[in-house]
């Protein structure tokens, strides 16, 4: 009984130090917020189009019924999402997907001009300029990509630039929710 | 001097990221307000609370706040629309809820174990020796004894 009782701080200890070796491998990251919204329906908003463009605006109906959506949420001064962009281009090209975007806190005619100059790979964007819209999606920064199933549920939420590592980890996502539409 | 002293204590107030636009004219609101952004978890730099960020989310947030309020909401509700929105994350005070029981409670089981192991270290009694002395240890003990006297 004594030697059980003298090897408890060292168990104590391995299962400490193993909760901590498990908070620090598998790609968690601490800083990622679950997203409130994964499994409910896309929030009900509607964002007008971009002044001067002719892509139309976004709103819930949108994404209903329309097949799995990507919908990105960009603007033309955050740096990464300029980094996304061709690779999100490809990736919706290549796989005949179907891509959505909000445009976030951006000036109309900056966004014009970053998509003349990059491409317009997107069906349908929505102009949030007061960072409303972003808010009802729960959006922390940008760019944020969800996957939205067919009958419009919020099935996948990734933050930061669908770039690297986070490329394969989008791409595992949305082969996931394929297989479940 | 003192005043000097005094005046410069009195600037030296903490800084809040408040904007002075975002203030409501009714101070009870405004008071309120500010009670629930210290509560309201920052998403972007996320151990700030929301009052003192200066993020971009963090105003809009701070705004919108302000608006429930004058719309009428109770503090349960504007903590509900965010808690919607960005989930339980962006509450520095957990709820109680089966996910959370864990964290509210394990300080306690903890404690209760450490109180434990304290007293029954402290109760046990001292080992006793079990045997009792032999004859010849007996007699040599009382050898010594009457030696002395």
């Amino acid at each position: 009984m004594k030697r059980v009782l003298f090897l408890l701080p060292l168990v104590l200890a391995v299962v400490i130090g193993g909760f901590a070796l498990w908070g620090l491998s598998g790609g968690r990251d601490p800083a990622q917020i679950p997203s409130a919204l994964i499994s409910k329906p896309v929030p009900d908003v509607t964002l007008p189009p971009i002044e001067g463009i002719a892509t139309p605006g976004l709103s819930k109906a949108d994404l209903q019924g329309q097949g799995l959506t990507l919908v990105n949420v960009f603007a033309s001064w955050c740096g990464p999402c300029r980094a996304e962009h061709p690779i999100l281009t490809r990736m919706t090209a290549e796989q005949d997907l179907r891509i959505v975007a909000i445009n976030y806190k951006d000036k109309p005619e900056a966004a014009v001009a970053w998509l003349e100059e990059l491409g317009n790979p997107y069906e349908l964007i929505g102009s949030d300029y007061s960072g409303r819209g972003g808010i009802e999606w729960g959006v922390t920064g940008v760019p944020e990509t969800f996957i939205v199933s067919n009958d419009g549920i919020v099935l996948y939420r990734f933050p930061g630039p669908v770039v690297g590592d986070g490329q394969r980890r989008f791409q595992d996502a949305l082969d996931a929710a394929r297989a479940a539409e | 001097m003192k005043r000097i002293l005094l005046s410069l204590i009195l600037l030296a107030s903490p800084v809040f990221a408040v904007e002075p636009d975002e203030v409501l004219d009714d101070p009870v609101l405004e008071e309120r307000a500010r009670v629930i952004s210290a509560e309201v978890r920052c998403v972007v730099c996320q151990n700030e609370p929301i009052d003192s960020s200066n993020a971009g989310v963090a105003r809009d947030l701070r705004i919108i706040i302000r608006e429930r309020l004058v719309a009428g909401d109770t503090n349960e509700e504007v903590f509900e629309y965010l808690v919607l929105r960005y989930g339980d994350f962006v509450l520095f005070n957990p709820p109680w809820k089966p996910s959370t029981y864990a964290l509210w409670l394990g300080p306690f089981v903890i404690l209760i174990f450490g109180f434990g192991a304290v007293v029954l270290t402290l109760t046990r009694k001292k080992a006793v020796p079990a045997a009792t002395l032999s004859a010849a240890e007996q007699e040599e003990l009382e050898k010594l004894r009457s030696d002395r006297s």
